[in-house]
């Protein structure tokens, strides 16, 4: 079983695409960091809170074809580098969407789903995945 | 004060199945099936959607139109469902958190069968009214549960819709709302049951219809209004012949129903259906437009509303949400295997 405190943690990465920009020289990070590997000690507790944009398009893709067994009930499946909107690349499954028209540059935005469960009993663990824009 | 609705939103999956599909499984005649409720097809969950994954895509359309509100000021969220994805662990705290409500509000799971969403509408309303919040959410979601080869398969299906609820700036006041409610097991699921059961017949005259008239009739005569008098009405939808007779019942005409009519297309959401009806007729309702609304849960009550459309839907951003119809475009047909699939009806190991 995965840790819940961990999940719980991430709840606003997972969700909303909270990550961070370093005030100092404007880095945007996702996931969020807490130190800014660009300004180091110049960075420090300069870290704010920021929301990624949850529209992008695809800058790149790749099919998976041969899953990790949380997964395998959804293959094949696509995963993509997304661009959003403010220049993030965020990395996330495109659900949705059928494989063979999947263009670089498509527009798509964030929506929630349910990632993965810790077996019948256990936590259900939600986050974001990408899905074209209607 | 006059309180009412200051957005909405709905979402539906778009993976669909057909009767005949599922009556070629069982060996039934799945179109006549088909056919006798009025269901063409219904809608499906996908295999990494649930209750809470909808509630949520529903709120967000709702929020994204009215950037003006600030998440913070939702004082109650409510989320209306019988398939509730755990058993204890709210739905209602996920899609708090996932439309950056939290924490100073107070929110809970209702569950009264297909009513649950118009409930959560109510409770909305009275706190709204009472100056105990600004601002409420009722969101309405299923994905229903029919057990493999009942009845209730050509049928449960997978949507739902979220309301704010306010007193400013609101695009439909609610003139009034009643209940009627009654102890009348016609629908049950049992603590653990993966199915629920229902008593055949017995849903329809002194579950369903009884219901829904008793409190069409006590909304019209506290009103002193007539069927006339409204643009549109909504009833439940476990079917499409349920709605269209009940309306018959109360003097409503066809083309008072079709607008809010989903359930042909879309299969029973539950307690999304009435919701969801209420979505497809804002997203063509003009200032003045008056709407008469009866949801339905088993087990049993009715919620009735009047409701009239305001001058604020002219200035309310409802193209930064697709409507009903958009929503509904697009669909991908499955086969009883994905299906199955997808609603996670296959034993895994482990599982």
């Amino acid at each position: 079983m995965s840790s819940v405190a961990r999940a719980w943690r991430e709840f606003p990465g997972k969700y909303n695409l909270e990550g961070t920009k370093c005030e100092n020289c404007g880095t945007i990070f996702f996931p969020k960091r807490d130190f800014c590997p660009k300004c180091r000690r110049e960075g420090i507790g300069k870290m704010q809170k920021y929301k990624i944009q949850r529209e992008g398009e695809v800058f790149s893709f790749s099919v998976i074809y041969e899953a990790p067994a949380c997964n395998s009930a959804l293959k094949p499946y696509a995963v993509a580098m997304v661009r959003t909107k403010d220049g993030v690349l965020v990395s996330g499954q495109l659900v949705d969407v059928e494989l063979d028209k999947i263009v670089i540059g498509m527009p798509v935005r964030a929506v929630l789903r349910k990632l993965d469960e810790d077996g019948a009993a256990g936590v259900i663990h939600y986050g974001f995945k990408f899905t074209p824009i209607k | 004060m006059d309180v009412g609705i200051v957005s909405y939103g709905a979402y539906i999956p778009r993976y669909r199945i057909k009767p005949e599909e599922i009556g070629r499984m069982w060996g039934v005649d799945g179109k006549g099936m088909g056919k006798g409720l009025m269901i063409f097809q219904k809608s499906v969950p996908g295999i990494d959607e649930d209750v809470i994954t909808i509630s949520t895509e529903a709120a967000r359309y709702m929020m994204a139109r009215v950037p003006w509100v600030n998440p913070k000021e939702i004082g109650a969220l409510y989320v209306g469902s019988e398939s509730h994805p755990y058993a204890v662990k709210p739905t209602a705290t996920i899609v708090s958190e996932a439309i950056e409500a939290t924490p100073a509000l107070t929110a809970a799971d209702l569950e009264f069968a297909c009513k649950a969403g118009t409930a959560g509408m109510q409770a909305c309303m009275g706190m709204v009214a009472s100056n105990m919040i600004k601002y409420g959410v009722a969101i309405g979601a299923d994905t229903a549960q029919g057990a493999p080869g009942d009845a209730l398969e050509f049928s449960a299906s997978a949507g739902g819709a979220a309301f704010l609820i306010g007193s400013e700036k609101i695009i439909a006041k609610i003139n009034k709302t009643l209940s009627f409610t009654t102890d009348t097991p016609d629908f049950w699921r049992r603590e653990g049951q993966p199915y629920p059961l229902h008593g055949g017949r017995f849903t329809g005259d002194p579950a369903y219809f009884k219901h829904i008239t008793s409190a069409g009739k006590m909304l019209l005569k506290e009103m002193g209004t007539t069927p006339k008098d409204y643009k549109y009405a909504i009833f439940h939808q476990p079917n499409g012949k349920f709605p269209t007779r009940v309306a018959g019942m109360l003097g409503f005409e066809q083309e008072q129903i079709d607008t809010g009519l989903l359930t042909p297309n879309i299969g029973n959401t539950y307690s999304g259906a009435v919701p969801l009806g209420l979505a497809a007729v804002l997203d063509k309702a003009s200032p003045g437009d008056r709407i008469f609304i009866t949801s339905y849960g088993s087990g049993a009550g009715s919620d009735a509303f009047d409701i009239t459309v305001t001058d604020e839907i002219k200035n309310y951003q409802k193209n930064n949400a697709p409507t009903v119809e958009k929503v509904m475009e697009n669909p991908v047909y499955v086969d009883y295997g994905l299906y199955t699939k997808f609603r996670g009806m296959i034993v895994m190991p482990g599982g």
